[in-house]
């Protein structure tokens, strides 16, 4: 297992475009908002908490058909769903390497954008707490949507139609959460229930994303 | 007899074919005598004046957009543990009817919105968790749409089908949770003692009814044409061997 999680990692570090792709995105896409809604600081402190994540939630697809696909092409998978090794612990490896690659590098990141968002600072503490809580959850999600397109030439764009509904519930309660974090107001609710969602995610996603492996691995 | 039966495509061909005419006669009586009954023959609201008469359309039509998934769910169901190909391409046939139903309560509600509420779109709760649904009926398509293979699209949709029942339910709560809403509480519940007005409420079980109905029909004709389809590549590929 852990061995796998190491080849994984060094493939995503070393094999270039996924590791450093999804954070490039995401400042790219930060810099951007701000041309797009003008330069109004008030505008923009307001708007921080909300780009941020939503900036997190598309930085994360872009690297979900990597996730199976070379493995899928190479032959790997098929050796995977021979191996002892159950294919919902490959399942889950894969989200956590993916995870750690996207999500925790994002959450890391997300400060320092937010400075040139003009986040107001209490904000900052929230944002990192539901991200850490959230991102999890959001690999898992996007694992799932890999495992179904895996089979398919040009899945890119599928993946996205499929997993961003499934992405919803997430980016609401941690979006939620930021925003009255912010305001002053109570944020336990949202942040449980983010923790709620990524918790049972890892209990249950494993499971679909390995059927979903299995009948495309047929 | 049992329900199994129709498990098998040429008892299900056989009975529905029998069906098809009955039920979609039955729909189209239903929905002329509840629309025409609801939009010429009933008063108008003492607040919302003749706008009210779009109810006869919005409320059935939202009722079967999300029966509509429920029902996908429950063939998805049977399908991955029973592996019947019907209930497969029932749950595919149901799907496009299912999204045409969520736009048509969709579009209503904007209508029926924008002299009440003065605007086609609000971010409310219910107006949201339609949408989203209406998302879910899309990725569902598309995925049927891009797997080659009948069966593993099968499969996949079904997989799909369950993980997103599950999150659209929790889209549901949580868009509660995110924004209080303009869109007042259910109209029409079992155990509530006051529901609509009875002048409202005859012609509006009459065209539930015949949606209902129409969604049967619709269902069933879909259904069949999948199967005819089905036949036929099974055919052209058996032909193509020899």
């Amino acid at each position: 297992m852990i061995a796998l999680l190491q080849r994984d990692l060094k493939l995503a570090i070393r094999a270039g475009g996924g590791f450093g792709l999804g954070l490039a995105f995401f400042l790219i896409l930060v810099v951007l908002v701000p041309f797009g809604v003008g330069p109004n600081s008030d505008i923009l402190s307001r708007i921080a908490p909300g780009i941020l994540w939503v900036g997190a939630l598309l930085s994360c697809l872009l690297s979900l058909d990597r996730i199976f696909q070379l493995d899928y092409e190479d032959g790997t998978l098929d050796l995977l769903a021979t191996a002892p090794l159950p294919l919902e612990a490959a399942a889950t490896l894969k989200a956590l390497s993916h995870w750690l690659v996207t999500g925790l590098p994002l959450t890391l990141a997300a400060p320092l954008l937010g400075v040139l968002l003009n986040m107001p600072s209490e904000a900052t503490l929230w944002l990192v707490a539901s991200l850490a809580l959230g991102t999890p959850a959001l690999s898992m999600l996007g694992t799932f949507g890999a495992a179904l397109t895996v089979g398919l030439k040009r899945g890119g764009l599928l993946i996205s139609l499929l997993v961003l509904p499934l992405y919803m519930p997430t980016l609401i309660f941690g979006a939620e959460a930021v925003r009255r974090g912010t305001e002053g107001l109570p944020t336990g609710t949202a942040l449980a229930f983010l923790a709620a969602i990524t918790a049972g995610c890892a209990a249950l996603l494993p499971f679909a994303s390995a059927a979903a492996l299995r009948m495309n691995l047929r | 007899m049992s329900i199994w039966e129709y498990a098998n495509p040429t008892r299900f061909m056989q009975t529905s074919g029998k069906l098809l005419p009955l039920v979609s006669v039955l729909s189209f009586a239903c929905l002329i005598v509840g629309l025409v009954w609801g939009f010429f023959f009933t008063p108008d609201d003492y607040r919302q004046g003749s706008t009210v008469k779009i109810i006869y359309l919005h409320v059935p039509s939202a009722l079967m957009a999300i029966n509509a998934w429920m029902m996908m769910l429950v063939a998805s169901l049977i399908w991955l543990v029973r592996r019947h190909h019907v209930s497969a391409l029932a749950a595919k046939a149901a799907a496009p009817v299912g999204l045409a139903m969520t736009l048509i309560a969709l579009i209503t509600g904007a209508i029926w919105g924008e002299p009440m509420w003065g605007t086609y779109w609000a971010w409310d709760p219910r107006l949201t968790s339609f949408l989203i649904l209406f998302l879910f009926y899309l990725g569902y398509m598309a995925l049927w749409a891009a797997i080659e293979n009948p069966d593993t699209a099968a499969d996949l949709t079904s997989i799909l089908c369950l993980v997103g029942s599950v999150f659209a339910l929790l889209s549901r709560y949580a868009v509660n949770f995110w924004n209080q809403g303009l869109h007042q509480g259910a109209s029409l519940s079992l155990d509530k003692e006051e529901n609509v007005a009875d002048v409202f409420y005859f012609p509006l079980l009459v065209s539930i009814a015949g949606f209902v109905l129409l969604f049967l029909a619709l269902v069933l004709l879909r259904t069949r044409s999948e199967i005819r389809l089905r036949r036929a590549s099974a055919l052209i590929s058996r032909e193509r061997l020899s």
